[in-house]
C-alpha cells in the first residue's frame, strides 16, 4: 500500500466530526448562556436594585461560580465536551479552564501542583488580553491625546 | 427584545467560533485568546459599548468581554491619573472575574478530588 493510499484509508476511516451538527448546538447552548445571562441581569436589577453596569459584574461572578463548581463536581466536563464553543467562549469556558488545570495537577501539591499549572490554560487568555489592552490604550493616547 | 437579542448575539459568536474550531488547527486556546483580542478591538473602535447597548448581557457573557474591560478600564485609568493610570486601572473591572475564579477554584480544588 502507498503512502497516499494509506492515508487516504485513514481520512476514510477516522470518524467525522459532525460539523453542522457542532456549529447548531454551539449556537443553541451559547445563545441560551446569553439568554440566561440577561434574565438574570434582569432579576438582579429589578429585585436587588442594583444597576445594569453592577448586575453585569454579579453576572459574571454568578457564572464563574456555576462552572467552577460544575467542573469540581464533576459534571461539566461533559457538557463541554458536547456543547463545544457554546461553553467554551463565554466566562463559563474560562473558568472550566482553570479549575479543571488545578484539579488535574491537585496531585503535584499546592504549590508545584496547582500554583504551577492554575494558569496553564487561562493564562494566554489573561496575557494576550492585557497585552493588547495595553498597547491598544498606547494607540489610543498617541493618536488622540 | 432584548433577550431575544442577547441570545442572537452571543450563540452567533459561539457558532463562528465552533465553525473556526472545526476547519482549522487551531485549539480552543487559539480561539479564546484571539475573541479576548478581538473584544479589546472592538472596545478601542468604541463598538463593543453599542454592542452592550444592543444586546446586554448577550455580549458580557463573552470571553470578549474580558479585553473589552480591560481597554476601558485602563483607559478610564489614564483619563483620570495619566499614564501610571493604565497600570493602576487596568485590572479594576476585570478583577471581578480573576479573584473570583481563583478564589473559587483554589476553594473547590482543595474539596474536591479530579474525576477521570
Amino acid at each position: 500500500m502507498s503512502k497516499d493510499e494509506y492515508q487516504k484509508l485513514v481520512k476514510e476511516m477516522s470518524p467525522k466530526e459532525p460539523k453542522l451538527r457542532n456549529a447548531l448546538v454551539a449556537f443553541l447552548v451559547g445563545g441560551s448562556v446569553g439568554f440566561l445571562g440577561e434574565v438574570i441581569v434582569n432579576i438582579l436589577m429589578n429585585s436587588f436594585g442594583l444597576a445594569r453596569v453592577d448586575s453585569y459584574a454579579w453576572l459574571a461572578f454568578i457564572l464563574i461560580l456555576l462552572a467552577t463548581f460544575m467542573t469540581a463536581i464533576g459534571k461539566f466536563d461533559n457538557l463541554v465536551s458536547k456543547a463545544k464553543c457554546g461553553l467554551i467562549i463565554p466566562t463559563t469556558g474560562f473558568a472550566h479552564s482553570i479549575q479543571s488545570a488545578a484539579l488535574d495537577y491537585k496531585k503535584d501539591g499546592l504549590v508545584t501542583g496547582i500554583g504551577a499549572n492554575v494558569f496553564k490554560l487561562a493564562g494566554s487568555v489573561i496575557l494576550y488580553g492585557i497585552v493588547s489592552a495595553f498597547l491598544l490604550v498606547l494607540l489610543k493616547v498617541v493618536l488622540y491625546g | 427584545m432584548l433577550y431575544l437579542k442577547a441570545f442572537l448575539f452571543s450563540g452567533l459568536v459561539c457558532l463562528i467560533c465552533q465553525v473556526v474550531l472545526d476547519n482549522t488547527k487551531l485549539t480552543p486556546g487559539h480561539i479564546t485568546s484571539s475573541v479576548t483580542v478581538i473584544g479589546a478591538l472592538l472596545s478601542f473602535f468604541g463598538i463593543y459599548d453599542k454592542i452592550v447597548a444592543w444586546c446586554g448581557a448577550g455580549a458580557t457573557v463573552l470571553i470578549s468581554n474580558f479585553g473589552h474591560m480591560l481597554y476601558s478600564s485602563a483607559l478610564a485609568g489614564y483619563e483620570e491619573a495619566g499614564a501610571l493610570g493604565i497600570f493602576q486601572n487596568m485590572l479594576s473591572n476585570s478583577g471581578v472575574a480573576i479573584v473570583s475564579v481563583v478564589v473559587f477554584s483554589f476553594v473547590f480544588t482543595l474539596i474536591f478530588k479530579a474525576k477521570d
